[in-house]
């Protein structure tokens, strides 16, 4: 197991790295000079030098690659142009906001579409069955913030439509994020449910005379439900990033709309700091649930572990 | 004599039933060779592509009529021009936020454009973001998926940088390349490319690990075939029923990108039009105006819920155990 661990996360820190290194370069590469883009067009000469020399401006980009990772390790990612704040507090601030919404919508998208995957799967083809395939279908087709706004106008004088400042804030952002992830979930659970109703041991289960009902929840469900775990976990990952457009539309105070301002201001640091943070927690989430699978599912560190 | 034949068939179709998987391949090889020379006559040919479609056709009602919304959709989009007698930037400040009417079928915008005009030609640019992108990235994947699963000393690189660019949330990166470049249509096609490759690449990769084991790789080997033909020839064409899944599943995703992009600021700019850029530009007036938000919004549903149906009723023919 210990083995197995560290392997996983061997690999992972040179993506870790990689992932650093693709948005450190891409950015700057961007045109426009960091410190008129901070300071504006009147600056005095010898103040330009002393911030070039204190922000490593001077150096070739190796070396400032190498500093920003250095001080990425401790913490540090700079600080942002516009609102002369560090990133790290920024980020701090904004991510509970995000993580809230990102955890509500996770839940509600299990609370949906898992029962909503097993009734599919027990009642194949039937009415029940089209209905809630329909409406997983349509909850991966149709943009998030086309949902968002017709909510918006729908719900609009009976709940909060915009800001966050209560729970009830978060119902309607929490719906659009999660109806996307409720979708995906039931047409997973549904086909891997009745995957699994094709095995021998069912039918075993079956002919031993166990209740159809026992059968499923007792027998069927445990091993059906092993995809779905690996799912949820990506899934933690699609609704981080989906929350930039969420927390756009909601305007609700997180990460993903710290990223999309600085992209508006033009201020590069944030927008560094915003994605390469965003990018870390969800690789920490996949390593995550990748050994929390490994516990679940033994065979997959045996295989896996080799 | 007619016992006979029913006899061959039967043992035909034990043969080569794939589809149905009623027996098992071992079963099915065990059939072909206790047939006598005259039954093997009798044997089906292996499914075609083109067999394969109509079979889909026939079996899979929603996906056929899906194919058939997505072909009228096409035509319409790529005849605009002659289907709608507006300019879709023709400002008519008479005729602002009027509802759907004779006139005006989806009802007009904040200057008087006819919106189901601009759903036409907005759906222009919808279509080549769904298409170009996924063509070209597609093509990056399905060369760097075969080498990295072919050549072995590839691997680790190719790999290694799919990993990179697939552990990014897509429209994080997305946004970050549009950023980089700044935001016009080709960069929207580059974005979309530069991030898109990574997910074929794995999927080849996988396909190409488990073909080049089989024998008839082998025997081009044998005879001196170069790799590279060995990968063009021989591997590629075995990959393409997973392939044109693929392309298909992809394309709602290049589109729904878009339109994410569009409505943060960085993907198709005005004037220019796409259903995402309309729908976000709609929510100043959605409240007084929803015919502006829910019109192009059901342009989106509707084509990426058709390519989804679609896609779902080509993997039930072309790739039983694909995921």
């Amino acid at each position: 197991m210990l083995k197995y661990i560290t392997k996983r996360i061997a690999v992972t820190v040179p993506v870790l790295i990689g992932v650093v290194f693709l948005i450190f370069v891409m950015l700057s590469v961007v045109p426009g000079d960091p410190l008129t883009v901070m300071m504006g067009e009147k600056v005095k000469v010898d103040v330009i030098e002393r911030l070039s020399e204190s922000m490593h401006l001077n150096d070739p980009w190796y070396v400032r690659f190498g500093w920003y990772l250095w001080d990425a390790l401790h913490g540090d990612f700079g600080t942002s142009y516009k609102l002369s704040r560090s990133v790290s507090s920024l980020i701090a601030n904004a991510f509970p906001k995000t993580l809230m919404l990102a955890v509500t919508a996770a839940a509600l998208s299990w609370v949906i579409g898992i029962p909503a995957g097993i009734v599919s799967a027990i009642r194949k083809n039937s009415l029940a069955d089209h209905l809630f395939m329909g409406f997983a279908l349509c909850g991966v087709s149709i943009p998030a913030f086309s949902v968002g706004m017709i909510l918006q106008n729908v719900f609009n004088g009976i709940l909060p439509v915009s800001g966050f400042s209560s729970p009830k804030h978060l119902i309607l952002p929490a719906v659009v994020l999660g109806w996307n992830a409720a979708g995906t979930i039931a047409r997973l659970t549904r086909s891997s449910l009745l995957e699994v109703l094709e095995d021998d041991y069912i039918r075993t289960a079956r002919a031993k005379g166990l209740a159809p009902v026992s059968v499923i929840l007792g027998h069927a469900l445990k091993n059906s439900l092993l995809p779905v775990i690996t799912m949820m976990a990506i899934q933690v990952s699609s609704l981080l990033s989906g929350a930039v457009i969420t927390e756009t539309l909601f305007s609700i105070p997180g990460v993903g709309r710290l990223a999309v301002d600085a992209i508006n201001s033009r201020d590069m640091p944030l927008l560094q700091g915003t994605v390469i943070f965003t990018t870390v927690v969800i690789i920490g989430g996949n390593l995550a649930a990748d050994l929390l699978y490994s516990v679940v599912d033994p065979r997959i560190r045996v295989e896996g572990g080799k | 004599m007619a016992s006979f034949e029913q006899a061959a068939s039967l043992a035909a179709r034990v043969a080569v039933d794939g589809v149905k998987e009623q027996f098992s391949p071992q079963e099915r090889m065990e059939a072909v060779w206790q047939m006598e020379e005259e039954e093997l006559l009798y044997l089906p040919k292996p499914d075609t592509i083109r067999t394969k479609l109509l079979h889909m056709c026939r079996e899979n009602k929603a996906a056929a009529v899906s194919g058939l919304v997505l072909a009228v959709m096409a035509f319409a989009i790529i005849f605009a021009d002659k289907l709608t007698v507006y300019d879709p930037n023709g400002v008519n400040l008479m005729e602002r936020l009027l509802p759907p009417s004779a006139a005006h079928w989806c009802g007009t915008d904040e200057l008087g454009r006819d919106i189901f005009t601009r759903i036409l030609y907005g759906g222009r640019v919808s279509l080549l973001v769904g298409v170009i992108p996924t063509a070209i990235s597609m093509a990056i994947g399905i060369v760097l998926g075969m080498v990295s699963g072919y050549i072995r000393q590839m691997e680790a690189v190719i790999m290694r940088l799919a990993d990179i660019v697939l552990a990014f949330p897509s429209i994080v990166l997305a946004m970050v390349v549009m950023y980089t470049l700044g935001a016009t249509t080709t960069n929207i096609f580059i974005a979309l490319s530069m991030i898109g490759w990574a997910k074929t690449a794995r999927v080849v990769r996988s396909q190409t690990l488990s073909i080049r084991e089989q024998e008839f790789v082998e025997a081009a080997k044998g005879m001196g075939v170069g790799k590279w033909t060995i990968m063009f020839r021989h591997i590629l064409p075995n990959c393409l029923p997973s392939l044109i899944v693929l392309f298909t599943l992809n394309i709602p995703d290049a589109i729904l990108s878009e339109a994410n992009l569009s409505f943060l600021g960085v993907g198709t700019q005005p004037p220019d039009s796409s259903w995402g850029l309309m729908v976000s530009q709609a929510r100043t007036f959605a409240q007084s105006s929803p015919w502006m938000l829910i019109f192009p919004s059901l342009a989106i549903l509707i084509m990426v819920l058709a390519l989804n149906f679609l896609g779902d009723g080509l993997r039930d023919v072309m790739d039983p155990h694909g995921r």
